[in-house]
């Protein structure tokens, strides 16, 4: 309203020098940018598009060199069943990352999970439902307490899940004193615990339930981190807590329901485990903590917290996935697979510092 | 007063140490120190060794490390055995060479030290190595897949489902005593992965786990499909590769073979899941090694190796339901009697 006034109003003298100057408002795009530069920007707009990529071209790589033993639909769908787990590991561990945190406690609330439920269901004679759902309360109570560790007493999260990673461990062994339920036992008393190991068939392909239930986790907090105010207060807190508790996000009530939710997942990982190797072992899953980093790290997220799309640690999941079979295919020594998922990590994170400064 | 209270305090201490040190040279103790306590064929280590201390009036203390591999904590138990003054140390090393120094301390100390299950390199470092003779536990799986094939084991595919990839010695006895009985010409049979035979279709690591053995067995299906013979590191490995045959449904086809013993194994051989497995007895390894520290301490008279070996071998049993001709086994009934974890 008072804009139009004001600019109906002769200039008063010493205005007249701006009449020279220019009239564009203050952006940060500049026209004169290099092909690179673009190129630079539009990975910084799409955090997903690096480990897509470098998907893509290692398929192309092992695809060309193994022909159909690699490039067949089912390989290919076997890449995602050998990776089903990390990446449902991996989308908890996604959560905690986005928040700035980490969970190193994942596998053990994984494996612990799939512990209580095999024992409940097998040992206690439990309905396998209510069995289920004990584990899932497992894996809920783990998170809770990460959760209130690191956000009421304002402990780091490296340390707390540090400790939790042992006592849930630690746990773990205690209570099954180590036994392994085996499969055979399971699909004679509770074939519900395996459910996640039957699959689909479309050709050659073979998705297991493992698989879908992992792509529908990925899809569905995907949806849930990008379009509702939970996921975006997410995002804000990971970014920086103190602008988000500003802006009237309530920080504390965030961080514990994302570690609470993290471990509910981890306890849907227990389950789809379990439909993985058929039995339920105590020692399954040692890995699954570092695994899961890595693949978020390849992924692209940002280990400070506020950048990066879950389906680029989806796609981490998948590279190391081929890098794996791929390898294993030609007939390599294993130490090469670890040696070239160990540069991969370092590339990642130096190519996210290289997209950061579009933005510095 | 003060200075009363502090004469009382070193009197007592003093005291102590005058009643302490007899009392600890009446009683012969013993330490078992085991690569985890975790691990079903570990914690029947301690069974036996504990259930035989108490009948010889040992006392026994475990020590464990934290992880397979965890080597310092193996360094800080023997240690702590030489400090607290026992007889003995029955020990399964995690890092058979790193543990040497240590071993050596313990030894110069007078304590008798007697390798479990995994030898020391080299192997003399211990005063004696109680152990199931690997070599032979895989030999007698080869030995029986080649008989159950009989002519078809000329042109079998073989997988082998391995350890880790340091290829410890224990998986090389197994990996390698199995071509032997099996036929094949191993090259070095210190290496894993050297074989040039063609029915070998490939070699994969499973970290002797059921997640392991599943990824490793459709790794090595998807480099051939017809794979009909798998050797496994363990059972639960095996019980992983199967899981990886049942999704394709060639869980028939295939004679899977392994080594270990443990009950959940045995089950799965009388069900016919796997073919054959080698047991192995570690109650039996621990309680002879108690024996060994309490003789040493009453006579000074340490255990010799089993005759043409250079260690004391506590025995292996083929367990199947499927004997072959002239490979000697029992069957699950026996096996399960003699089952651990």
């Amino acid at each position: 309203m008072s804009e139009p006034q004001a600019a109906t109003k002769p200039h008063m003298e010493y205005e007249k020098v701006l009449s020279g100057s220019s009239t564009q408002v203050a952006q940060f795009d500049t026209n004169d940018k290099t092909a690179l530069q673009k190129f630079q920007h539009f990975l910084h707009g799409s955090p997903a598009a690096v480990p897509l990529i470098v998907l893509l071209l290692s398929l192309t790589v092992f695809g060309a060199i193994l022909g159909t033993k690699f490039f067949s639909a089912f390989s290919l769908t076997l890449i995602l069943q050998q990776v089903a787990i990390t990446g449902i590991i991996g989308a908890a561990q996604t959560l905690i990352i986005l928040t700035a945190g980490i969970d190193l406690s994942v596998g053990a609330i994984m494996v612990l999970s799939s512990v209580v439920m095999g024992q409940l269901a097998i040992h206690y004679g439990i309905p396998t439902p209510l069995a289920i759902v004990g584990g899932f309360a497992v894996g809920a109570i783990c998170g809770l307490i990460n959760g209130f560790l690191v956000a009421r007493i304002k402990l780091p999260p490296f340390i707390v899940t540090l400790g939790m990673w042992q006592i849930v461990l630690a746990t773990n062994f205690l209570y099954s004193a180590n036994e392994t339920i085996r499969s055979q036992d399971l699909a004679a008393q509770a074939p519900l615990l395996q459910f996640f190991g039957e699959n689909i068939r479309i050709g050659g392909a073979v998705f297991t339930y493992g698989v879908i239930a992992m792509v529908l986790l990925v899809l569905v907090l995907w949806y849930v981190l990008n379009s509702t105010a939970w996921g975006r207060h997410l995002y804000a807190v990971g970014d920086d807590p103190d602008a988000a508790e500003l802006a009237g996000v309530n920080v504390k009530k965030m961080l514990i329901s994302v570690y609470t939710i993290s471990g509910i997942i981890c306890a849907l990982g227990g389950w789809a485990l379990i439909g993985r190797i058929g039995s339920v072992s105590p020692t399954a899953g040692q890995f699954a903590n570092i695994e899961s980093i890595t693949a978020v790290v390849i992924g692209g997220l940002s280990l400070f917290g506020g950048r990066g799309s879950i389906l680029g640690m989806l796609f981490g999941a998948l590279i190391v996935g081929v890098f794996s079979l791929g390898l294993r295919l030609i007939g390599t020594d294993p130490q090469w697979t670890y040696l070239l998922i160990g540069v991969l990590i370092i590339a990642a994170v130096a190519i996210d510092q290289w997209i950061r400064k579009v933005a510095g | 007063m003060k200075k009363t209270v502090l004469t009382a305090a070193f009197a007592t201490l003093a005291l102590g140490v005058v009643f302490a040190a007899p009392a600890s040279a009446a009683g012969v103790s013993a330490c078992l120190i085991t690569k985890t306590d975790t691990n079903p064929f570990f914690v029947k280590m301690k069974e036996g060794a504990t259930a035989k201390a108490k009948e010889l009036g040992v006392t026994l203390k475990s020590y464990a490390g934290k992880i397979d591999g965890d080597s310092e904590s193996q360094v800080a138990a023997i240690e702590t055995c030489i400090a607290d003054g026992a007889k003995g140390i029955l020990l399964t090393a995690s890092d058979t060479k790193g543990i040497v120094p240590a071993v050596q301390e313990a030894r110069k100390a007078g304590l008798l030290v007697i390798a479990l299950d995994t030898p020391l390199d080299p192997i003399d470092a211990a005063d004696a190595t109680f152990a199931t003779d690997n070599l032979l536990a895989g030999e007698l799986i080869g030995k029986w897949a080649a008989a159950t094939l009989g002519d078809k084991a000329k042109d079998a595919k073989i997988a082998l489902l391995n350890l880790t990839p340091a290829q410890p010695s224990v998986d090389v006895l197994r990996n390698q005593g199995f071509m032997k009985g099996f036929g094949i010409d191993v090259g070095d049979i210190t290496r894993i992965g050297d074989e040039k035979d063609p029915r070998i279709v490939g070699n994969d690591v499973t970290n002797g786990n059921e997640e392991g053995g599943r990824t490793a067995m459709e790794n090595l299906l998807q480099k051939d499909p017809g794979i009909n013979v798998v050797h496994t590191i363990n059972e639960p490995a095996a019980a992983g590769a199967y899981e990886a045959l049942k999704a394709v449904g060639k869980e028939k086809d295939v004679l899977i073979v392994s080594v270990d013993g443990g009950c959940p194994g045995v089950k799965n051989v009388k069900e016919g899941i796997i073919g054959a497995t080698s047991q192995q007895y570690p109650l039996l390894m621990a309680s002879l090694g108690i024996e060994a520290i309490k003789k040493f301490a009453d006579t000074g008279e340490k255990p010799k190796p089993t005759a043409g070996k250079n260690f004391f071998d506590t025995g292996v049993a083929l367990v199947t339901d499927k004997p072959a001709k002239g490979v000697p086994s029992i069957d699950t009934k026996e096996g399960t009697a003699k089952c651990w974890g």
